[in-house]
């Protein structure tokens, strides 16, 4: 039965989100309630040779200030560090750890005070001075430096060669710079000390069971003394995969003072946690002149801190979309004396796809070819990497659905050659793509005599709506109205659940649900058969469906029996099933979702200002398990990718080391007048291979591929090619 | 943020009074920017004077059939106010071309006035500023100044003034009130903000003790022929790159009076008398528009991120004048750029 799941359900949360009853992690009260304030270094590299806090100390309501030198005992390994999704190599950050400064904005001390105005003045008070030392913070000036990380692909056949003979070849550098995520809700923890030494830690973040684990293996605390919760967040995007810093800060001070504390990030702060790395992508097209494409490669050189290598897949899509005998690709690092970058909505692909998805369109220009004629002579029926087919791949109906859509076919070609009035008008597209992954979910259901069941899971919902596909989901799965069904997530003592990113989340809990499901089924099954007089009592416990509150034979006969009383005769309250969710490990298919992304813009010829006027995504991700919370998240990357196309940066000063537009006022996303026509096409895509519900997962394809449909229209319309982003007026001026 | 005293003054003599005996204690209206910055440590005034209550929120008409505006009139209702939307009509546009709904809405005509500098420089307490802290010099000058100003700069700073409704006021010749220890004084608002000189961080010409009571408007309106256009980095909520504010009077297709200020490229709005002198007579065409802007943009100078304004103030100042002289004065709601 499926009567919630593929509708456009309503967020079962969305009314607790609007009206305040929804609690985020700084909202959370606690008797006796201390706050933190962190100061930050100032300098990006050296030691810090004085710390003076006894005139912060002297401020009434001060309790205590923490610093290196001052603080509760902390774990001195790495790997005690490492959290579930820290970087392979290096030493992760420790907060308040030493007087080393390993990035400017770094934390090093805390102010604990009764209030957070009083903690917020005292830290002005202290006093610190600095060994300055020589420092590198610039991916240009340091791109002689890129040293090679592990390729992700073998190269195949010999790029280098290929390219050398091609009739055709397109090269260049894309430049994307860095990125910070600025999620509505700042980064905040509230730890709630309960008197016995056991902490309910109230955090912002992505992954409640990963904080648990780091925070135990920091302070050296069992399972059970530190429970960590985070019913709700207000934006992550891969901001919180990893426990940030202010997590360690607040479990830190109240294990320390024995009492419940809050820390809260500042804005500016933010811009000291992880961000999308900038990267210089260079990309060499090689093809003959009919189109068919002979050599890729792609070397992407980002920036990482020096004390870990960030690193992640952005060159490797093009083995994904394109045919071509030979590629190599590469990816090198940059150690500068800046934070460690971290995963950003789409991490790698946004970047990587942006560069491939502008060079195919130079190398379709070049050879006189309809940019989608050139991407359907390459299209790759395979993944190259590993030589795989796809579980499914309908982008060719991408293609053709969003140019029907779009009207690709009245576009002229030429450059300049459409306007509206002053303004040039340009017709830009691209491809996308993201990963299919699956992880293991556990999910515990609790069915109730009355008709309720309560699902639950330790996985977070960052936003993207897993409180509500899991209430569908179980819904259908137990037969029941999706008002009877509570939802509870994020809370470090629930059952199993890895971070909330990668895309995964929707397709695993979903299948994590079906399979607690199933066993409440049987159990059921098995309850009915044994009634007295049972209309079930021959049936086959495997047919049964669960249906409006019955146990329904799948036979046409009609046989069935209510929940109510099988639980009533069984004289049982409650059946509470708990699975984990394993999916089959299968190397035999390739899986992903992809995208055709077309863009309208309108650019004023006289002063270069830019108007996104239309963008039809065109999306093949499986079955789409909820079409309105599904749009969303296409509409958001959408919105996003308008800003990584146009607007965003995060602009450093390399002779302080500094980051100088710490805020949402200077660093710029699009607001409400930036955003016209945003048009969301979910292609059908059945896929019985991938997992039962032939569910793929949303959340980061929908930015994939919109910078390079945006920068493409601003290529057909003006003849420039701006390949250093974002694409300002100043660049179409030049 | 500082510690800081916090008194409501009860009349104006009661506000010159407390600022007069306090030199580092700051007027607070709505606060939309002074908070801001003392969040930011900025600003760290010892004491905060409230005049948000005081009667200094009527709109009038003056015995010469302009406008008087009390200082704490909120930016919105002054953008909103029927004898502004109908006879000046080029500043009901700059303001609403600023900031956004919620911060007109707090914002006062005099804090507006007041509003500090957005160089990110300034902002930082960690990094050299002469505007902040005199003497350490201008990070800006060699830094990040995609932002900053080409015209009347120093070797001390080079930040602009941020506001686009004195950029109207400037083309429209705007008056303020002043009151202060001895006595009231009226300057232009051209006169009002600083040039960054080797004092940068002196924004406007007001005295120890001095409190803005009114800004007046003289009875030309440029009801008619006008249009505010501001080109930022995004199409609302970002500061001008560049806004241009200009004001026709027209006798069939010649000038028979000219208006023309410029934001967004000094540390005050810019406006030339010279130039709108050599406007007048001339016809309304885009050569001349351009000669104008040849003019008015003479001694402009760029830094290594902002050579570009030089050119799009020219192309800008060139449009706004014909749309004002087709009387199709940019809209600030549709982005389109008429």
């Amino acid at each position: 039965m499926n009567a919630y799941v593929g509708t456009p359900t309503s967020r079962v949360d969305g009314r607790a989100k609007v009206t305040g009853a929804a609690k985020y992690a700084g909202e959370f009260a606690a008797d006796r309630l201390l706050r933190g304030f962190v100061v930050e270094a100032t300098i990006p590299r050296g030691r810090i040779s004085r710390l003076d806090t006894s005139e912060a100390l002297k401020v009434k309501g001060v309790v205590d200030v923490l610093t290196h030198a001052h603080r509760p005992p902390l774990a001195d390994k790495d790997d005690a560090w490492k959290d579930e999704v820290a970087p392979e190599k290096g030493s992760p950050f420790r907060p308040l750890y030493d007087d080393r400064i390993k990035f400017s904005g770094q934390p090093i001390a805390l102010v604990v005070a009764e209030d957070w105005e009083t903690a917020k003045f005292a830290a002005s008070r202290i006093r610190i001075d600095y060994e300055e030392e020589a420092f590198a913070t610039d991916l240009e000036s340091e791109r002689g430096k890129a040293a090679k990380v592990d390729q992700p692909h073998k190269p195949r056949g010999d790029a280098v060669a290929a390219l050398a003979r091609a009739a055709v070849r397109h090269e260049a550098d894309y430049v994307i710079p860095s990125e910070h995520h600025n999620p509505m809700e700042l980064y905040a923890t509230t730890a709630v000390w309960d008197g016995s030494g056991r902490l309910a830690i109230y955090d912002k973040t992505q992954g409640v069971q990963n904080v648990q684990k780091f925070l135990c293996s920091v302070f050296g605390k069992k399972p059970d003394d530190l429970r960590v919760i985070s019913p709700y967040v207000g934006g992550a995007f891969g901001s919180g995969l990893r426990p940030q810093y202010q997590v360690v800060l607040a479990t830190m001070a109240a294990l320390a003072l024995k009492r419940s504390v809050r820390v809260v990030l500042t804005r500016r702060q933010m811009y000291g946690l992880g961000y999308r790395p900038m990267t210089i992508e260079h990309v060499a097209l090689g093809a003959s002149p009919d189109g068919t494409l002979d050599a890729v490669t792609h070397e992407a050189i980002a920036v990482t801190s020096c004390f870990e290598d960030f690193s992640r897949n952005d060159t490797g899509w093009g083995e994904q979309l394109y045919k071509s005998p030979n590629s190599r690709l590469s990816h090198k690092l940059v150690h500068l004396d800046v934070a460690t970058p971290c995963d950003m909505r789409a991490p790698g692909a946004a970047s990587g796809v942006c560069a491939l998805e502008c060079a195919m369109d130079e190398l379709a220009v070049a050879l006189k070819l309809d940019p989608i004629e050139l991407r359907l002579k390459c299209y790759s029926d395979r993944d190259q990497s590993e030589d795989l087919p796809y579980t499914s791949k309908q982008l060719r109906q991408c293609y053709a659905r969003g140019a029907e859509a779009f009207g690709w076919a009245r576009r002229n070609p030429a450059p300049r050659s459409m306007r509206d009035g002053k303004e040039l008008v340009g017709w830009g597209m691209a491809t996308g793509v993201w990963e299919a992954l699956q992880m293991p979910v556990a999910v515990r259901i609790v069915l109730t005599a009355n008709g309720h069941a309560e699902v639950s899971c330790a996985a977070s919902d960052i936003g993207t709506g897993t409180y509500t596909i899991v209430a569908q989901v179980a819904a259908d799965a137990l037969g029941l109205p999706i008002e009877n069904i509570s939802v509870r997530l994020a809370d470090s003592t629930l059952p199993q659940a890895p971070v909330e990113g990668g895309s995964w989340m929707a397709a695993s809990s979903a299948h994590a649900v079906l399979g607690a499901a199933e066993d409440i089924r049987q159990e059921l099954a098995r309850l009915a058969k044994a009634m007295p007089d049972s209309p079930l009592a021959d049936l086959d416990a495997a047919k049964v469906t669960l249906v409006d509150g019955m146990i329904a034979s799948n036979d046409t006969n009609g046989a069935a029996v209510s929940i109510a009383d099988v639980m009533h005769h069984s004289k049982l309250e409650r059946i509470e099933k708990e699975k984990l969710n394993q999916f089959a490990e299968d190397k035999s298919h390739a899986r992903n979702t992809h995208s055709a992304v077309f863009a309208e813009v309108k650019v004023d010829e006289q002063l270069g200002v830019i108007r996104v006027t239309r963008v039809v995504s065109a999306v093949a991700a499986g079955r789409i398990l909820n079409t309105k919370t599904g749009r969303s998240q296409i509409m958001g990357g959408v919105v996003w990718g308008i800003g990584m196309a146009l607007h965003e940066e995060t602009l450093m000063d390399h002779r302080f080391g500094r980051i100088m537009n710490a805020n949402i006022a200077e660093y710029h996303i699009p607001v409400n007048a930036d955003i016209h026509d945003v048009d969301v096409i979910f292609v059908d895509e059945p896929d019985d291979r991938i997992n039962r519900l032939g569910i793929k997962g949303l959340g980061e394809i929908g930015i994939v591929g919109v910078p390079a449909a945006i920068a493409n229209a601003v290529y057909h319309a003006t003849g420039k090619r701006i390949r250093r982003f974002p694409i300002t007026l100043d660049k179409l001026l030049e | 943020m500082n510690n800081f005293q916090y008194s409501r003054a009860s009349d104006i003599a009661d506000a010159i009074r407390l600022l007069a005996v306090d030199p580092s204690a700051k007027l607070i209206a709505g606060g939309t920017n002074l908070i801001d910055l003392m969040k930011e440590n900025v600003e760290r005034p010892s004491r905060l004077i409230d005049i948000s209550h005081l009667p200094l929120r009527d709109i009038e008409e003056t015995a010469d059939g302009g406008l008087r505006i009390g200082a704490l009139v909120p930016n919105s209702d002054l953008a909103y106010h029927p004898m502004i939307e109908q006879r000046y009509p080029l500043l009901a546009s700059a303001i609403l071309a600023g900031a956004s709904a919620q911060l007109r809405n707090m914002a006062s005509v005099g804090g507006n006035l007041m509003q500090r500098t957005r160089c990110a420089y300034f902002y930082d307490t960690a990094t050299p500023c002469n505007k902040r802290s005199p003497g350490t010099g201008c990070s800006a000058l060699d830094g990040l100044n995609r932002n900053h100003a080409i015209l009347g700069t120093s070797r001390f700073c080079i930040a602009t003034n941020p506001s686009d409704m004195s950029v109207a006021l400037a083309a429209l010749g705007a008056l303020v009130h002043i009151a202060g220890p001895t006595g009231a004084r009226t300057v232009a608002l051209t006169d009002f903000h600083r040039l960054p000189d080797d004092k940068p961080h002196l924004d406007t010409i007001l005295g120890s003790g001095e409190v803005i009571t009114a800004i007046e408007l003289p009875p030309r309106g440029f009801a008619r022929n006008y249009s505010y256009l501001k080109i930022r980095d995004r199409l609302s909520y970002a500061f001008a790159l560049v806004s241009v504010a200009a004001a026709l009077e027209l006798e069939g297709n010649a000038i028979s009076e000219a208006r023309l200020a410029l934001g967004g490229v000094a540390h005050k709005p810019w406006r030339s008398l010279e130039v709108e002198a050599a406007l007048r007579g001339q016809a309304a065409t885009p050569d001349h528009f351009g000669h104008a802007a040849d003019l008015l943009l003479q001694g402009a100078t760029a830094h290594s991120h902002n050579g570009f304004k030089i050119e799009l103030a020219r192309r800008a100042i060139v449009r706004t004048l014909m749309q004002a002289t087709s009387a199709t004065p940019q809209s600030q709601s549709h982005k389109k750029i008429a």
